[in-house]
């Protein structure tokens, strides 16, 4: 691989206040320019492995990102470097409109109102989506509220994304379209799917999680054979075929 | 919804709206003192103070029906506090907690419905207000959506399902769900905020500055509301 990781974690554990243990052990590394797919059950524990990654979860182990170390004095800028795009964008939305939404990230960040602005238009420009820029967020298709939501972590300038179900509640030609943007984006990535499609089509690695481990690690079209993850067509019993 | 309405209102392009937060938070804030200090408050001057809010929600090109419709929302627990004076012998208290407590409404909601909320937080912290209420004030706001929302989907599950009108002994339950599922999606989008840097300040892309239009409003709508204090306390 090239180089140092940019995201290193050595036995990460997280028990929830309900008592799941829903990390147990995790090691992983991710480096420049790779993009990863995290492949398992529902409830494996992927979710809550990335939201360790920008720090709003915080388990026991060790973790740095791009050399910091996850702790409270770098955990600014541990959240400018990973950018987190939610599976569900209305979480990730709250601005009144889609230029100001965007800009939150800079703005946060100390960035003059002029300078924010600027960004968030070029973060729009990247994600197609510069024409939506003064419409509220809640007049959105959910194909352009997916692209608003990675435009407003490209403003952040993140030099690794995050991505949970990107494609979720996305008609096919949306996936298509977001599909295609991120491909085009350079940034390191960790993408949480249940589509094998989509891992193949942008991830080189696959890492399998099963009831809060790593179950496997390797390039994805041996992960998605080993644990039979295609989506297999639908068919129906011919018992119930009266 | 009240606040889905409000928001969409403050979106508009009026002059009031146009005007800066802390010059229109300031005429309030003038109108509220004169109209709390209006004792006793008579026929003349209850239509004096309505129009000065009506004028602004015409110049702001509010539905003036719905801008009277929503500052109803006050009346029952005015009207509560009302009846105790009744029943006390001072009806003339109650006329005044009951149309003091509505025009005041009518004047917060014509203030709402031209600031967005992000701005009008911002121009009460320049005022002084502290920052911990003006974060409670912009918590509380973004949640009312996550809640109403949260509502309306629960309701039409139920509607899918044949469930119509809610009975008394589901509504505790559906309450407590509201409550728990309302609490996740706040948790997710606090979550949300934080990933992007969010550290207790909305700050903003445009600067607020004072325009020569801000003060000339500023001083009109104080004088306005002056004089009407000083021409109803001359007539009393």
């Amino acid at each position: 691989m090239n180089g140092q990781p940019i995201i290193e974690i050595r036995g990460l554990r997280y028990r929830y206040d309900t008592g799941t243990l829903a990390l147990d052990g995790v090691d992983f590394q991710l480096f420049p320019g790779e993009t990863v797919a995290l492949l398992g059950p529902n409830g494996s524990g992927k979710t809550t492995f990335a939201l360790h990654l920008n720090g709003l979860l915080r388990g026991e182990g060790f973790l740095s990102v791009c050399g910091l170390a996850m702790e409270n004095q770098n955990l600014a800028e541990i959240r400018r470097k990973v950018g987190l795009v939610f599976q569900d964008s209305d979480e990730q939305l709250f601005m009144p409109s889609v230029l100001e939404d965007v800009a939150f990230g800079p703005l946060s960040a100390g960035r003059t109102a002029e300078e924010a602005r600027e960004i968030a238009l070029a973060a729009l420009d990247q994600a197609g989506m510069r024409y939506a820029a003064d419409k509220a967020p809640y007049h959105l298709s959910a194909g352009e509220k997916k692209r608003v939501a990675v435009a407003g972590v490209l403003a952040m300038n993140p030099e690794v994304l995050v991505l949970d179900e990107p494609t979720t509640f996305l008609d096919p030609p949306a996936q298509r379209d977001l599909v295609a943007l991120l491909a085009r984006l350079e940034q390191s990535k960790v993408l949480i799917t249940h589509d094998a499609g989509l891992a193949r089509a942008l991830a080189s690695r696959a890492v399998f999680f099963e009831r809060g481990k790593i179950a496997a690690d390797g390039p994805v079209e041996e992960v998605v054979e080993r644990f039979h993850w295609d989506a297999a067509p639908p068919t129906v019993p011919a018992a119930a075929q009266t | 919804m009240h606040h889905v309405v409000l928001e969409r209102w403050s979106r508009g392009a009026s002059f009031l709206h146009a005007r800066d937060a802390r010059v229109k938070v300031l005429v309030l804030l003038t109108y509220l003192v004169a109209l709390a200090t209006t004792t006793p408050i008579t026929p003349t001057a209850v239509a004096g103070y309505a129009a000065l809010v009506a004028a602004a929600s015409v110049a702001a090109r509010l539905p003036l029906g719905g801008v009277a419709l929503r500052a109803a929302a006050v009346l029952p627990f005015a009207g509560t506090f009302a009846l105790f004076s009744v029943l006390a012998g001072d009806g003339a208290r109650a006329v005044s907690l009951v149309s003091k407590s509505y025009l005041s409404a009518a004047a917060v909601l014509t203030l709402a419905g031209t600031t967005p909320l992000p701005k009008l937080v911002r121009g009460l912290e320049s005022l002084g207000v502290p920052r911990f209420l003006t974060l409670v004030i912009q918590f509380l706001h973004r949640y009312l959506f996550v809640i109403s929302e949260q509502a309306q989907h629960m309701r039409l599950a139920a509607l899918a399902r044949g469930g119509g009108r809610l009975r008394l002994t589901h509504a505790a339950g559906a309450a407590a769900t509201l409550f728990g599922r309302s609490y996740a999606r706040a948790e997710g989008i606090h979550g949300a905020m934080l990933a992007r840097g969010f550290h207790g300040r909305m700050e903003l892309l445009a600067e607020a500055r004072l325009g020569p239009a801000d003060v000339l409003f500023l001083l009109a709508g104080v004088a306005a509301a002056t004089a009407l204090r000083v021409a109803v306390g001359a007539a009393a």
